[in-house]
């Protein structure tokens, strides 16, 4: 499998994340400059340096329950909160997201363009917003380091590798979402998703940059000289790509593949289709105790170590964010969440190793809501330099 | 379910596929190329399937109907790592005197009795100089004996610079043809080998920016599918481009071929397989390729797809994230 997936996969989910939050943080009246805020706070812990450091480091992916608890602090970044299942909805959105885009990518390569279209939007959620031009203070030497930092790690990771490569990226990707087959409303409405759960792979439109529309059987002679032509009829409705999607910093990425679809008046919900016997197979992992759990604390304790979470220095109100219509509907998705969809939280205390035990509490433990205002890191402020050059 | 029928006269026998019942799985398969491996026992009534479905592997034998009547799960030999090694392939390996299931994964390799009770060879790949996720393109040849564990490392050929995808092997068909293997790897480059004491790099068939997942052999004609589509046959002894097939919308995951009516099957994750018909003109002499048959398999990334008897009137398919493997055959 290959060992330069978990940026793509980090950076798409966390796309997929800001682009739901944005509409809950809407559809719920929080106030723009609040929702604002949340946002900004959580991609501004994406996109620090030492965040990225580690994240960029070659490494296999850790499982499904692992990556979600970085997800859970990158959401509590701020001044939201999420009660579980709240989270798990989240989580649950934003795997079947990535997923269908992974699937769909007419070419392996294409996943960087998903990529370049979450990135582009994240810009978009910074740029548009006048409070935060005022609070860029930032040291340029800093700025410029940092910007240059996250786009030297990305084409230094992705801009050489071969389609062989990219095949084995897109072949990693799937197997971490194996087995998934969550439901979503707005998938099932748009056809995107049967009600089986799995998702509709259309045969007709654009063939993939590169490919030839199917239908041609050539035959040449020792010289090289074409003898005879045939057509066949293939099955599917092709056409030939109008277009190459562009890999460059500003472009048209001609996939739609990783924008937002998500509206004000297109909510989110999925539904837990728990009886499915398609989700059989994969319990084992999730319930089974974890011997792996050393391995995933190591590679938890350095990421997450990675990420300064800013709280306010001011007394800044919190607010709870839920991914339901309303209360009751949480409280009776948490009840009824079907066992082996459920991500419990690592038990770090079946650990044996206490040192990496109790670095991990502590860095767990920051995650914890408290009136201590930690030291405000002005990190946060280069964000918009910083994404200046995206 | 869309089935395709091209013009041209045909033997109508196989001209109609249905698909007929399938063979539950305990595990869906995963997205890997080649995951179906099948092995014909027209003796015995039985059909044998291999599928990978991550750090398992599953074997399961079927009557003609389809009714399943036993399975296996395998498992990759552990080790250190920070989850359980997955398996890259399973496959079966029909020799002369004996057949072998051959487990491959990050670690090893795993050979068992062909019915997968019993292991009776494991080699370890070291990592050396390839970093972890990468493999040296190596190709590991084993001295096979007609009985018994004691299988030995005969050779290293090097030929491929990236990872190798696939091998393809025929019996020596005399003067004729003297290559009788094929190796492909993540780059496209093919290699076509002649087997003997020592192994012999006959010709390297360049690829063009594109990995060739799958690779056949048949009467001295190479054919080999494509990540963009495309199924080329070349000649085995120069390398000589013969057909091109725009044949798929998406990547080839694999090809199989009926060897003694000259069937090729390719399949994609377009969600399509397709048939084809191989011939050598009689005036020219040159490989020919006629369309049989294409069906669709709906919403299905496929991923493994096998004939299931000698006259490739039968087939089977897998795809990623199903938990079976679907059965067509000729009506």
């Amino acid at each position: 499998m290959s060992v330069r997936t978990l940026p793509l996969l980090f950076l798409n989910l966390g796309g997929e994340m800001l682009y739901i939050l944005d509409q809950r943080l809407r559809a719920q009246n929080i106030p723009g400059d609040k929702a604002r805020k949340v946002l900004h706070d959580i991609i501004s812990t994406m996109f620090n340096r030492k965040f990225m450091e580690e994240l960029f480091k070659p490494q296999e992916l850790y499982s499904k329950k692992a990556l979600r608890t970085v997800y859970d602090r990158l959401a509590h970044a701020s001044i939201m909160r999420l009660n579980q299942a709240s989270m798990d909805k989240l989580y649950d959105l934003m795997t079947m997201a990535f997923k269908h885009q992974v699937l769909l990518c007419p070419r392996p390569k294409d996943v960087l363009l998903v990529t370049f279209n979450h990135l582009d939007a994240i810009k978009g959620f910074i740029q548009d917003s006048p409070a935060i031009l005022h609070q860029v203070e930032e040291i340029f030497r800093q700025l410029t380091e940092v910007k240059c930092f996250f786009l030297l790690c990305l084409w230094q990771t992705y801009g050489g590798l071969s389609a062989g490569e990219f095949q084995l990226i897109r072949q990693t990707l799937l197997t971490f979402f194996q087995d998934l087959h969550i439901r979503v409303s707005l998938f099932l409405k748009d056809k995107v998703q049967n009600s089986n759960g799995r998702f509709v792979l259309p045969v007709s439109g654009p063939v993939p940059w590169g490919t030839e529309v199917p239908g041609l059987i050539r035959m040449f002679d020792s010289k090289g000289k074409e003898v005879k032509k045939v057509e066949f009829k293939h099955g599917g409705n092709y056409v030939t790509a109008p277009k190459e999607g562009s890999f460059e910093l500003y472009g048209d990425r001609v996939l739609k593949l990783g924008t937002n679809m998500y509206s004000m008046n297109r909510p989110v919900e999925t539904h837990m289709s728990g009886a499915s016997k398609n989700l059989a197979p994969r319990t084992q992992e999730n319930i089974a105790p974890n011997p792996l759990a050393k391995e995933e604390l190591n590679f938890l304790a350095r990421l997450m170590g990675g990420m300064e979470i800013k709280k306010p220095s001011g007394p800044e109100p919190g607010f709870r964010l839920n991914l339901f219509t309303t209360d009751e509907e949480e409280e009776q998705a948490a009840l009824t969440r079907p066992e082996e969809l459920s991500y419990e939280v690592i038990n770090i205390q079946a650990t044996q190793d206490q040192q990496r035990n109790e670095e991990l509490a502590r860095i767990m433990g920051e995650l914890e809501v408290t009136d201590q205002p930690r030291q405000s890191a002005s990190k946060g402020d280069d964000l918009l330099a910083m994404m200046d050059g995206l | 379910m869309v089935a395709v029928d091209s013009q041209g006269p045909q033997d109508s026998a196989v001209r109609m596929f249905r698909r007929e019942r399938s063979i539950p799985l305990r595990g869906s398969a995963a997205a890997l190329c080649n995951n179906l491996s099948v092995l014909q026992l027209p003796s015995r009534n039985l059909t044998h399937f291999g599928v990978v479905h991550g750090p398992s592997a599953q074997l399961v034998s079927a009557a003609p109907e389809g009714v399943p009547l036993a399975q296996r799960q395998l498992h990759a030999k552990e080790g250190a790592g920070v989850s359980p090694p997955l398996i890259t392939q399973v496959h079966w390996c029909v020799l002369p005197f004996r057949v072998l299931l051959v487990l491959t994964s990050h670690r090893g390799i795993q050979m068992y009795e062909s019915d997968g009770s019993v292991m009776v060879y494991w080699h370890a790949l070291d990592s050396g100089d390839a970093s972890p996720g990468t493999w040296s393109g190596r190709i590991l040849v084993f001295d096979i004996p007609a009985k018994g564990p004691n299988i030995v490392l005969s050779e290293e050929l090097a030929g491929h610079q990236t990872p190798v995808t696939d091998i393809a092997t025929e019996p020596a068909q005399g003067q004729d043809c003297v290559a009788d293997m094929v190796t492909a790897d993540d780059s496209g480059l093919l290699c076509v080998w002649r087997s003997g004491p020592e192994f012999k790099l006959l010709t390297r068939i360049p690829g063009f920016g594109v990995p060739c997942p799958s690779v056949q052999l048949w009467h001295g004609t190479v054919a080999a599918g494509y990540g963009d589509g495309q199924v080329r046959l070349y000649e085995a002894g120069t390398g000589t481009l013969h057909v091109q097939i725009s044949a798929h919308a998406r990547a080839i995951c694999a090809l199989d071929l009926a060897p003694e009516v000259g069937k090729l099957l390719s399949a994609a994750e377009d969600t399509f397989v397709h048939i084809w018909k191989l011939s050598r003109s009689p005036e020219s002499g040159y490989t020919e390729v006629e369309h049989c048959h294409g069906e669709c398999v709906p919403d299905t990334q496929v991923c493994g797809a096998r004939f299931c008897d000698p006259s490739g009137s039968s087939f089977a398919v897998t795809g990623y994230d199903l938990a079976e493997i679907l059965r067509f055959s000729s009506v």
